[in-house]
C-alpha cells in the first residue's frame, strides 16, 4: 500500500512540475528579438532539420555580430518535430506562448508545415519555411511564406534543362510511388518535357522501402530514353545510380535537389549526371562564397542546400522585421511581401501566395566526385 | 454494499468534476496557455488509446501491435465524413458533427476490428501479434497510394472541432463505458479466457464470440480515438500511423500495467507529457525518454499498477483510516 502512494505520489509530482513552467514564462521581451526554429532533429530526416537549424544559427550569428537589429540581439530558439506532425504542432504553441517568438522560420518537412498551418495562419504568425516544398504549405495562408522554390517550379526547370541545354527527345520517369516528393517533381517534368516536344518513353515506379531496382531498370534499358529523370533523395538515388551503372545504361540521370550529397558515397556512379539545386558551392558568387567559408569555419563542413535555405530564410526574415521597424505580426508580414533580398540561394522576392518569384534554378553536374556549377536556368 | 457503490460513483463523480473546474481555471485565467491546452488534448487522445488497447492486451491478454491502424482507419473515415458534412453545407453545430464524426470513425474501425479478429482470434498463440501488426502497415500503406485521401501528401482540410472542453468529456464517457465494460458479464468473460481459456471453455463460455467483442471493441474506441485525433490536428498523414506509433501505444499500456486501466490512464498522462518536459534537452531527450522506460520496467516490471486499479474512494478511505490509526495511538500515549 505504501509503495503504491509513493508511486502514485511521484506520477502527480511528475505531472505537477509540468505546469509548474507555466509561471515563470514569457517575459523580458526588451532587449532580445527571438525567432523560432522547427524542424526534425532527430529520426530518419534528422539530416534536412539539423543542415537548416546549422545555416539559420550561423546567420544568427553574423547578424548579432553585426549589431543585431537596432541594437536588439536576435535568439533562435529551435525544437525538434521529429518529422511529427504531433511534435511540430506541440514545438510550434512551444515557441509562441512560452518563448514568446515574434517570427517562425519552419517547418522544415511539408508534412508538419502543413500541420502547424491551421493554427499558424490563426494566430497570424510570420512564418518563413525554408524547405517546405508542397503547394498547399502557402496556399490561403498570407502569413507563410517559403525560401524554396517549389517541386513543380523545379520539375519544370529540370525538363527544360533537359530539352534545351541537354537535346534530350526522349525521357524515362523513375517514380517513387508514395513519396510527394517524387511524384510532384516527376509530374510537372513530365508535363514541361511534352511541352518543350519531347516524349515520355515510359516510367516506372518503386516503393519507398525498395532496395532493389534491377527490374525497373532493365525496363529503363528497353526503352533506351536519352534521359532518365530520377527525382528522389540520395538514399534511393545512389543505388538506382550503382545498378544502373552495373547494367551499362548509358542514358543521362537527371534528379532534383534530393540529390544534394550524391558524391559523397557514390561520386563514381553519379559522374556525369545532373540535378536541380538551390545553389552551387562553387559558384563565383562572393554571397556564396562568404557563406560557405563561414559554414565551414563554424561546422567543419561543407553546407548542403538546406543549410543554405535556413540561413537565406533567417536574414530574409530579419531583413523584414528592420524594414517594418516593429516585433508586429501585421507589420513583419507586409514587410515580408515586399522582401527583395540577394542570398545564397539566389534573390528572394515573393509573389502574392508568399512563394518564390522568378527564383533561380542552379543546375549541378557531378564530376569527379565535386559538384560543379553547370548552369542557372529561370522558368518563365 | 449497494451504499458503498453509491458513494465511490459519488467521490469520483465529484473529483472528476473538480479536476474539470480546476483546467477550466486554468485555461481561463490563461495561465494554461495553449502550448499546455495542446498537450492535454494529446493527452486525453492517447488515453482514450492506451484503455482501448487495454481491452485486447490486459482484458483478454493477447498480443495486438496494430493499434494504429485501427485509429488510421477511425481518423480518415471520420475525417472525410466530417469534410463531406461540413461541405454539404447543413447548419450543424461544431459538437454535433464531431460527435457524427466519431461514431462514423469508430464504427468503421469496429467493423474492421471484427474483420480482422474472426479469422485470427480462433488462433491461439501469437498469430495475432504478427495479423495485426500486417494488418496496420496494409492500412498505412493503403493511405499512402489512396488518392481521395490525399495519398502520401496527407488529408487537408479538416475542421479544427476539438477542444479541451469537447475532449476531456469524451474521454471521461469513453473511460467511463471500458470501466463499466471490465465489470460486466462480458468484461469477466472475456476476462476470464486471459486467465485460462481451455477452462473458460469448459465453463461455457463462447470464447471466440467473446474474443472478437473484445477485439472489436477495441476497435471501435481505438476508432473514436482517431476520429479525435484527426480534428485535432486538422491535417492527417499516413506516415503517422507507423509500426512505432502502436509500438507507442502498447509501451504505455505495458508500463501502466496490463489490464489495469487506471495504469493505462497514468502512464498515458506521463508518456506524453515526459517527451514535452524534456523538450529543453534537445538532441538527448529521445535518450532520457528511453532511459526512463528501461528503469521503469527494470524496478515494475509488471508496470505502474499492475492488474490492480487504483481507486480514488479506497485511496481516502486508507488516508482517513491511517489518520484514526495514528490519533489512536496519540491518543493512547497521552493518557
Amino acid at each position: 500500500m505504501k509503495k503504491k502512494v509513493v508511486s502514485v505520489l511521484s506520477v502527480v509530482m511528475l505531472i505537477a512540475s509540468v505546469f509548474a513552467f507555466a509561471g515563470c514564462s514569457s517575459s523580458a521581451k526588451s532587449d532580445v528579438i527571438k525567432l523560432g526554429f522547427i524542424g526534425p532533429m532527430t529520426g530518419d530526416a534528422a539530416i534536412y532539420g539539423s543542415s537548416a537549424d546549422a545555416g539559420a544559427k550561423l546567420a544568427v550569428k553574423e547578424i548579432n555580430a553585426a549589431g543585431g537589429i537596432d541594437g536588439k540581439n536576435i535568439e533562435l530558439i529551435g525544437y525538434d518535430s521529429k518529422a511529427d506532425q504531433t511534435e511540430a504542432i506541440n514545438a510550434y504553441n512551444r515557441l509562441r506562448d512560452q518563448d514568446g517568438v515574434v517570427a517562425v522560420i519552419g517547418g522544415t518537412l511539408s508534412g508538419e508545415t502543413l500541420a502547424m498551418k491551421d493554427i499558424m495562419v490563426k494566430d497570424n504568425m510570420p512564418v518563413l519555411s525554408p524547405t517546405a516544398t508542397a503547394v498547399e504549405v502557402t496556399q490561403d495562408a498570407p502569413n507563410i511564406f517559403r525560401a524554396c522554390f517549389l517541386d513543380d517550379y523545379q520539375g519544370q526547370a529540370a525538363a527544360n534543362f533537359a530539352a534545351t541545354t541537354l537535346g534530350a527527345k526522349t525521357a524515362a520517369l523513375l517514380i517513387g510511388t508514395g513519396n510527394p516528393y517524387s511524384e510532384g517533381v516527376s509530374a510537372a517534368f513530365k508535363t514541361a518535357f511534352t511541352a518543350k516536344g519531347g516524349t515520355i518513353a515510359g516510367s516506372e515506379s518503386y516503393g519507398t522501402a525498395d532496395k532493389d531496382f534491377s527490374a525497373q531498370l532493365t525496363k529503363i534499358k528497353e526503352m533506351n530514353p536519352d534521359v532518365v529523370f530520377v527525382p528522389d533523395y540520395v538514399q534511393t538515388v545512389g543505388p538506382i545510380l550503382q545498378k544502373a551503372k552495373e547494367m551499362g545504361i548509358t542514358a543521362k540521370f537527371i534528379g532534383a535537389d534530393g540529390w544534394d550529397g550524391v558524391q559523397v558515397e557514390y561520386a563514381d556512379a553519379a559522374q556525369g549526371n545532373y540535378f536541380t539545386n538551390h545553389y552551387a558551392a562553387d559558384s563565383p558568387s562572393p554571397t556564396v562564397q562568404n557563406f560557405i567559408k563561414a559554414y565551414q569555419t563554424e561546422y567543419n563542413k561543407v553546407p548542403n542546400s538546406f543549410a543554405a535555405l535556413g540561413y537565406d530564410a533567417v536574414y530574409a526574415m530579419v531583413d523584414a522585421i528592420k524594414a517594418a521597424g516593429s516585433t508586429d505580426s501585421a507589420d513583419i508580414i507586409k514587410a515580408l511581401n515586399a522582401t527583395n533580398y540577394a542570398g545564397v540561394t539566389g534573390n528572394l522576392k515573393f509573389d502574392e501566395q508568399g512563394n518564390p518569384k522568378d527564383k533561380e534554378v542552379t543546375i549541378i553536374k557531378i564530376d569527379g566526385g565535386q559538384l560543379k556549377y553547370d548552369s542557372t536556368v529561370v522558368n518563365n | 454494499m449497494d451504499h458503498n457503490k453509491k458513494k465511490s460513483y459519488l467521490i469520483n463523480a465529484i473529483a472528476i468534476v473538480a479536476l474539470y473546474l480546476v483546467f477550466f481555471v486554468l485555461i481561463q485565467t490563461k495561465t494554461m496557455n495553449n502550448y499546455f491546452v495542446g498537450i492535454a488534448i494529446m493527452t486525453c487522445i492517447m488515453i482514450i488509446m492506451a484503455m482501448s488497447l487495454n481491452i485486447v492486451a490486459g482484458f483478454l491478454g493477447e498480443m495486438a501491435l496494430g493499434h494504429a491502424g485501427f485509429m488510421a482507419i477511425g481518423a480518415y473515415s471520420s475525417a472525410s465524413f466530417s469534410i463531406a458534412l461540413v461541405d454539404s453545407g447543413l447548419p450543424l453545430p461544431h459538437l454535433v458533427i464531431l460527435i457524427l464524426a466519431m461514431i462514423v470513425g469508430g464504427i468503421v474501425a469496429g467493423i474492421f476490428g471484427f474483420l480482422i479478429g474472426t479469422p485470427t482470434l480462433r488462433l491461439r498463440g501469437d498469430y495475432l501479434g504478427i495479423v495485426t501488426i500486417g494488418f496496420s502497415e496494409i492500412i498505412r500503406i493503403f493511405f499512402i497510394n489512396f488518392g481521395p485521401t490525399g495519398g502520401a501528401a496527407g488529408l487537408k482540410g479538416i475542421t479544427r472541432l476539438v477542444n479541451f472542453n469537447n475532449v476531456y468529456w469524451i474521454t471521461i464517457l469513453v473511460a467511463v463505458l471500458i470501466f463499466t465494460l471490465g465489470r460486466s458479464k462480458q468484461g469477466r468473460a472475456i476476462i476470464s479466457i486471459r486467465e485460462d481459456e481451455i477452462a473458460s471453455e469448459a465453463a461455457g463460455i463462447p470464447t471466440t464470440r467473446y474474443k472478437v467483442l473484445a477485439f472489436s471493441l477495441a476497435a471501435f474506441f481505438a476508432g473514436i480515438g482517431g476520429a479525435l485525433y484527426a480534428h485535432y490536428q486538422s491535417f492527417l498523414e499516413p506516415s503517422k500511423f507507423g509500426f512505432m506509433f502502436s509500438i507507442e501505444m502498447f509501451v504505455i499500456v505495458v508500463l501502466g500495467g496490463l489490464g489495469s486501466l487506471t495504469g493505462s490512464i497514468i502512464s498515458a498522462i506521463v508518456l506524453t507529457i515526459l517527451p514535452e518536459m524534456l523538450r529543453g534537452f534537445s538532441e538527448y531527450r529521445l535518450l532520457v525518454y528511453s532511459l526512463v522506460l528501461i528503469i521503469m520496467m527494470i524496478f515494475r516490471p509488471q508496470g505502474i499498477f499492475g492488474r490492480s486499479e487504483f481507486s480514488l474512494t479506497a485511496f481516502i478511505e486508507s488516508l482517513i483510516q491511517r489518520k484514526n490509526v495514528k490519533n489512536s495511538i496519540g491518543g493512547g500515549e497521552a493518557s
